[in-house]
């Protein structure tokens, strides 16, 4: 690739424009998440007065004092931000132990399985896309058609349930849930525990980058330096897979980009339907404890995913597709 | 009609095939409205005819595998899955249309009044727009359910209060392109106010992508209400919706499998015929694609 040092200077510029612009966003969302998490009534002592035994109301005004949620919500919204400035998002109500500390060690599991489903849905997509594009209307494109209306139509815990039900139940060939059976450790058996949720996370985004990726690359194909390229006696193969490819492959890589940050919520039903042991289980465990401080550390994860990815997705179309232009 | 005899009037394109016209050209998408028309017509009266209560515990009846008496088969408290599905169905239908219309409603509003406004106004509505975009949808659902009460109305507002992103988004870029336009000017020229112009002359215009947007809701809010129902977050129990008949289900999923099966189906006929809508809709309410 030629080198293009006037594109480079203006994709810094772009980029840290649109970094800066990054953080009055961010800043938003903290305030909203903030607002929304704290104006939940109960308070995290409300999970104490569930358990049903008298609790002297002293204790729990010591109990508030303690974790600060007897200042006033704008007080405590400003200590919070002064903290998670310096990367202290606070105390778990629940452990007691940082939030980041408890955030970073689920972390791997949630980033293990996102990726494994994305790299699985790109190579599916990649390879149903592509074959559905070279032969459209035919009968594998239409199989392919059906089954991406499936996919987008399935809600993702059903989709899980039925696959526990056949290969976990009846079939037996893959375990239920979990990361690795009790007592064994090899890396076989975690894999077979990968297998499921994967597969589970993965197929809405197979379905729909597979039709993304089968348009795109049908109308590139009818492009005309496609009928140049056949002119000039290359084989299909080069034909489809580079020049028609390169080109379709801009809209796809972008919407792929931008997906990346709803894997998150789907990683939610997931994990929780496999137990796997990531962030979306914990969200679902934080929850049902009234844990605002570890609630407020995931949902700013997630957004602060979200932002990322949106700028990643808008710096990848610019990577390549050189026509766009960065103003 | 020969060539030589037409006058000068008539050579205007000729009128539009009309919008069922256009959509029986999906034949899947006529389908879906059949499909979708019945299940709410089945969801809404089949609860009289089936003789089973929905909450009428059989404890001489629990676990049964489908049979004439019980299609579905019946829970672990023996109760009808037939008629638990049914009711389901209302309240998942319910859930689905009322989110679907609050949420393109307000997305409608904020996207209207942001591309006819323009400067500040556009500005400010769209960083509120982007705020609201870039928080994860399933999890700050999951937290406002927790306090607004999880009745399937409660569940419908929050879900439609969350939704209307992406409608402001399309319905500004519509507004934008459209105000432009000549018969935008004109209208303006004899005097008709913002409301008036907006409301008669642009969003009509602008109603395909709407509809679209809305028919799509529907599936989107049926999958969310379910997905929270399952993790136990959203409408409780005995309250029966197809996401917390699945929650039900799970545990006993290797011995009762119907349990698993029957609810999930309903969700998925259901988005199906709603999706399929949606794309047939797509073409016949898009005038650009016509000419295919």
């Amino acid at each position: 690739m030629a080198v293009r040092p006037f594109y480079w200077a203006s994709m810094a510029a772009y980029t840290l424009r649109r970094l800066l612009q990054m953080i009055p966003l961010l800043f938003g969302i903290t305030v909203v998440l903030f607002a929304v998490i704290q104006a939940a009534p109960g308070g995290p002592e409300g999970a104490l007065l569930e358990s049903g035994r008298f609790i002297d109301p002293e204790v729990i005004e010591a109990y508030r004092e303690r974790l600060g949620v007897d200042q006033p919500v704008p007080v405590q919204y400003v200590r919070w931000l002064g903290a998670a400035l310096r990367g202290d998002l606070g105390v778990s109500f629940s452990t007691t132990r940082p939030v980041s500390e408890m955030i970073l060690e689920r972390l791997p599991a949630t980033v293990e399985l996102m990726g494994v489903a994305f790299l699985l849905a790109a190579v599916l997509a990649f390879a149903l896309g592509t074959l559905s594009a070279v032969k459209p209307y035919s009968w594998f494109d239409n199989t392919g058609t059906a089954f991406s209306f499936l996919g987008i139509a399935m809600p993702v815990f059903w989709f899980a349930l039925i696959l526990q039900l056949v290969f976990g139940v009846w079939l037996q060939w893959l375990p239920l849930s979990g990361t690795r059976t009790v007592g064994a450790s090899s890396f076989g058996d975690h894999l077979a525990h990968l297998v499921l949720p994967a597969v589970v996370l993965s197929f809405r985004y197979v379905a729909g980058w597979s039709r993304y990726l089968r348009s795109s690359l049908m109308s590139a194909l009818r492009a005309h330096y496609i009928r140049t390229a056949r002119a000039k006696g290359l084989g299909e193969g080069r034909v489809v897979g580079v020049h028609a490819m390169r080109n379709a492959l801009i809209p796809v890589v972008s919407v792929m980009a931008l997906n990346l940050a709803a894997l998150f919520s789907g990683a939610i039903i997931t994990e929780t339907v496999f137990a796997w042991p990531g962030i979306g289980r914990m969200f679902v465990t934080a929850m049902l404890s009234r844990d605002y401080p570890l609630l407020m550390g995931i949902l700013m994860l997630g957004s602060v995913m979200v932002v990322v990815f949106n700028l990643v997705a808008d710096l990848v179309y610019g990577w390549l597709d050189p026509r766009i232009r960065y103003e | 009609m020969s060539d030589g005899t037409r006058g000068p009037d008539t050579a205007v394109a000729p009128p539009a095939p009309s919008f069922w016209k256009q959509l029986q050209r999906h034949p899947m998408a006529v389908a879906s409205v059949a499909v979708l028309a019945g299940l709410t017509l089945v969801c809404a009266v089949g609860p009289w005819l089936v003789p089973w209560e929905v909450d009428a515990v059989q404890l001489d009846a629990i676990r049964q595998p489908p049979t004439v008496a019980h299609p579905f088969g019946t829970d672990d408290l023996g109760r009808d899955i037939l008629v638990r599905v049914l009711h389901g169905g209302r309240f998942s239908i319910l859930i689905g249309v009322l989110a679907a219309v609050l949420g393109t409603g307000l997305g409608t509003l904020v996207g209207a009044v942001a591309g006819y406004a323009g400067r500040r106004v556009d500005g400010v509505l769209m960083r509120i727009t982007d705020v609201a975009y870039a928080i994860p949808s399933l999890p700050l659902l999951i937290v406002l359910a927790s306090y607004t009460g999880s009745d399937p109305v409660s569940m419908a507002l929050i879900i439609g209060l969350l939704s209307w992103m992406t409608t402001a988004r399309v319905v500004r870029g519509e507004v934008l392109s459209l105000k432009e336009m000549a018969f935008v000017e004109a209208a303006r020229s004899v005097g008709a106010g913002p409301s008036r112009i907006l409301g008669r002359h642009i969003l009509p215009n602008a109603l395909g992508p709407i509809v679209v947007g809305a028919t799509l809701a529907v599936g989107n809010a049926i999958v969310v209400e379910s997905s929270m129902s399952f993790l136990g977050l959203g409408v409780q129990p005995p309250t029966p919706t197809w996401g917390n008949m699945l929650m039900d289900a799970q545990a006993s999923m290797a011995t009762t499998p119907w349990l698993t099966v029957f609810p999930g189906v309903a969700i998925l006929l259901t988005v199906l015929a709603v999706n399929f809508l949606g794309d047939g809709l797509q073409d016949a309410l898009d005038p650009r694609g016509r000419e295919r």
